[in-house]
């Protein structure tokens, strides 16, 4: 527990004002700079894939002729194309980029031999090339979340290994006594995501577990890459942006402290609530719904902890661009929850189980929060490590708003949808087809909302691509917002 | 919480707790089941599919199919699978311990496939439904998987295995010229069959069809 000494420490990740710690954290910041932005460049690169795919994947839910004579381009190939370059390519190399960043800084460490992380960046793409291109010749795994063929596998793992060592070797040599909430969440993902990946990689490849089991496996591990890696990385990064941007500490830390644990501790057993009915003992089935159900602890614990650091500066709203997308990825990490808790009741999963709802949700879990997180984590970090600001706050506003507007109606829509869906299924008297047919106003609208948030994806690469051709003597010498600041004393840019 | 050896050990015990019990656990309890031998009929159930099948579920898994079709069917009362006729009673776990790799899906943009085989046992019909989803079931979203075909030119005698297209679809598709014919390839027999394969038509004890009461008070 903290002592009165450190907790004002332990809330405050806004910078000390003195010259010398800002010459220390612009040091900081330096040696993080090729890593960061080879990790950042590639998940952009791999976001535009990702998005390329999950149009394709769209449109061919209402009109399944579309690209219909590629074997290579078939639904079930396009789809697990989109979702493993979405979630190995864009959010974990955004993840591994801002996890750099954010450890160095909070550990007050540079980070050591940069060069080594550069290289392991590179295999890390190369095994997600060589993973998405097997998904598209015929050699995916089609187990959920673990598409990825057996031969790119290992790379991903050997290299994540070096990454993951290497969070944890800057970490090891902190000049910050004291341990920020972020970093928790920041080491325990690093942590996690090793154990789960290898044990389905093992259970279900290598040394395929017996019948069901495998079931049992694949939703332990696909849940908690959600739960235990992207969920701690985006609350990580929440925890540290929104008091820092607003320059005041974060509201409790005995609340910080609780939602940590809880989540760690309920959301690691939720996954089997996707099993719902299935083949598997019932007792595993109701553990995990009462671990989702326990979810609402740490899901209300940290939501009171973001809201009461936001009251009364909720202003700060309309001109930073990073607060902005920060602030409505946390909102939607609750509400996010709320729902998936509420999916979890066997009553409603029996509606929402086997629709669109679930890929709505799940949109909304890893884009409406996590991507949006990410999105604005990068428009802070860019700026710090290469040294000149984004050239135009046109083109942030652009991208914020198709983002928001597409996902919400993404999300809003297919969970409708996959309601109505849901309910007709369980009516025996209306013929499949008919709840087949009804499904396609929906999901064409689920397409138009793809293309809004493509709009919006474009606009982050224009922008990126022209801020690395501008020179840093030549870019503005103000952060670039969305409309100029009030002065707000201790307040940090952007 | 700046002690760092307190907090990794609780973040991996955090994970270990989940692990025992939810892979672990069942690993033990279930994960060496097996087959159910039945004394009237002196056999083991479930049945092992055949090799041509076995390939089929190779080109189920490549081409993904479920991510729009589940295999389970869920007991009378949760869902309407059983009044849907997608099977006589629901599935559990004894159904799968031969499957390499089991497809339970999460989606059913499609209808569930574990008894296929049982309501469309008739290779042609999977064919025509492959070859255009339209042919055979008008209004749905699946994809057409004409590349499983090939248009070829007539080897002598025509397959026994050629598609048999209504005459209006092949002459506006352009596949009604003399001497030609659809035959499915290799790869959509061995998928056909993995298909017509699906079907869990024995009983295990934990697993029964369900038999409506009788009238007057009859045993559920």
């Amino acid at each position: 527990m903290a002592s009165a000494f450190n907790l004002g420490t332990s809330l405050d990740p806004a910078t000390r004002p003195d010259a010398v710690w800002r010459a220390e954290l612009n040091e900081i910041d330096a040696s993080t700079k090729w890593p960061v932005v080879v990790f950042l460049l590639s998940a952009v690169a791999w976001l535009l894939v990702g998005t390329v795919f999950a149009l394709i994947s769209s449109i061919k839910l209402h009109a399944p002729e579309f690209l219909g004579d590629y074997e290579w381009f078939t639904f079930g190939r396009a789809r697990s194309a989109h979702l493993n370059a979405a979630v190995y390519g864009w959010s974990t190399n955004a993840a591994f980029g801002v996890v750099f960043w954010l450890m160095a800084r909070l550990s007050r460490a540079k980070l050591r031999h940069p060069g080594i992380l550069v290289i392991a960046a590179c295999f890390w793409n190369l095994g997600v090339a060589i993973g998405v291109g097997g998904i598209l010749k015929g050699d995916s795994t089609s187990i959920e979340w673990l598409e990825m063929p057996p031969y790119a596998t290992p790379l991903l793992f050997v290299t994540y290994a070096i990454i993951g060592s290497w969070a944890a070797i800057t970490f090891r040599f902190r000049e910050e006594k004291h341990i920020y909430v972020s970093q928790w969440y920041l080491l325990a993902a690093l942590l996690w995501f090793p154990w789960i990946y290898a044990v389905a990689q093992i259970m279900l490849i290598y040394e395929p577990a017996r019948g069901t089991v495998q079931a049992l496996v694949n939703w332990w591990f696909a849940h908690n890459i959600i739960g235990l890696w992207f969920t701690p990385i985006g609350l990580g990064a929440i925890y540290y942006f929104i008091p820092k941007v607003l320059g005041k500490p974060i509201y409790g830390y005995f609340l910080a402290m609780l939602g940590f644990w809880t989540l760690a501790i309920f959301n690691s057993w939720a996954g089997i609530h996707h099993l719902i009915g299935g083949p598997v003992p019932a007792w595993v089935v109701s553990a995990s719904i009462v671990a989702s159900l326990m979810m609402v602890i740490p899901v209300v614990v940290t939501a009171i902890n973001f809201h009461m650091t936001m009251v009364g500066n909720f202003a700060a709203l309309r001109y930073s661009p990073t607060l902005r997308f920060v602030v409505f990825g946390a909102v939607n990490y609750t509400l996010v929850s709320l729902t998936g808790s509420a999916m979890a009741i066997r009553s409603v999963n029996e509606i929402t189980h086997f629709t669109h709802f679930t890929v709505g949700h799940a949109h909304q879990g890893m884009y409406a929060f996590f991507t949006m997180v990410m999105f604005g984590a990068i428009y802070y970090v860019m700026p710090r490590i290469l040294r000149k600001e984004w050239p135009s706050a046109m083109l942030i506003r652009a991208h914020f708003w198709s983002a928001a507007i597409g996902v919400t109606l993404y999300w809003v829509d297919l969970e409708i949808g996959g309601w109505i869906q849901g309910l007709q299924m369980n009516n025996p008297d209306i013929p499949f087809i008919e709840v087949v047919r009804n499904t396609v106003p929906y999901l064409f609208v689920g397409s138009v909302a793809g293309i809004v948030m493509t709009i919006g994806h474009f606009a982050f690469a224009v922008n990126i691509a022209w801020m690395f051709c501008t020179r840093s003597e030549d870019s503005a010498a103000a952060p670039t917002l969305f409309h100029s600041r009030p002065a707000m004393p201790g307040a940090s840019a952007q | 919480m700046s002690r760092v050896p307190v907090v990794i050990l609780g973040i991996f015990a955090a994970l270990a707790f989940s692990w025992t019990g939810i892979v672990l656990t069942n690993q033990i309890q279930f994960g060496s089941l097996t087959p159910y031998y039945d004394q009237n009929e002196g056999r083991n159930y479930p049945d092992k599919v055949s090799g041509m099948a076995e390939r089929g579920r190779s080109v189920y898994q490549d081409l993904g199919c479920a991510y729009c079709h589940s295999q389970q069917v869920r007991r009378l009362g949760f869902g309407a699978d059983i009044e849907r006729g997608w099977g006589e009673r629901q599935s559990v776990a004894r159904d799968y311990i031969y499957e390499r790799r089991v497809f339970l899906g999460t989606m059913r943009t499609g209808p569930d496939l574990r008894n296929v085989g049982a309501r469309r046992s008739v290779a042609e019909w999977h064919y025509l439904h492959l070859y255009d989803p339209q042919l055979t079931s008008p209004g749905s979203i699946m994809a057409p998987f004409a590349f499983l075909f090939e248009y070829r030119q007539l080897l002598g005698e025509r397959s026994p295995k050629a598609l048999k297209l209504p005459s209006d679809y092949a002459q506006r598709h352009g596949l009604d010229q003399p001497g030609f014919e659809l035959v499915p390839t290799p790869r959509a027999e061995a998928l056909v069959a993995y298909l017509l394969s699906l079907n869990d038509a024995y009983v295990f004890p934990e697993a029964r069809p369900y038999v409506p009461p009788k009238k007057n008070g009859g045993s559920k």
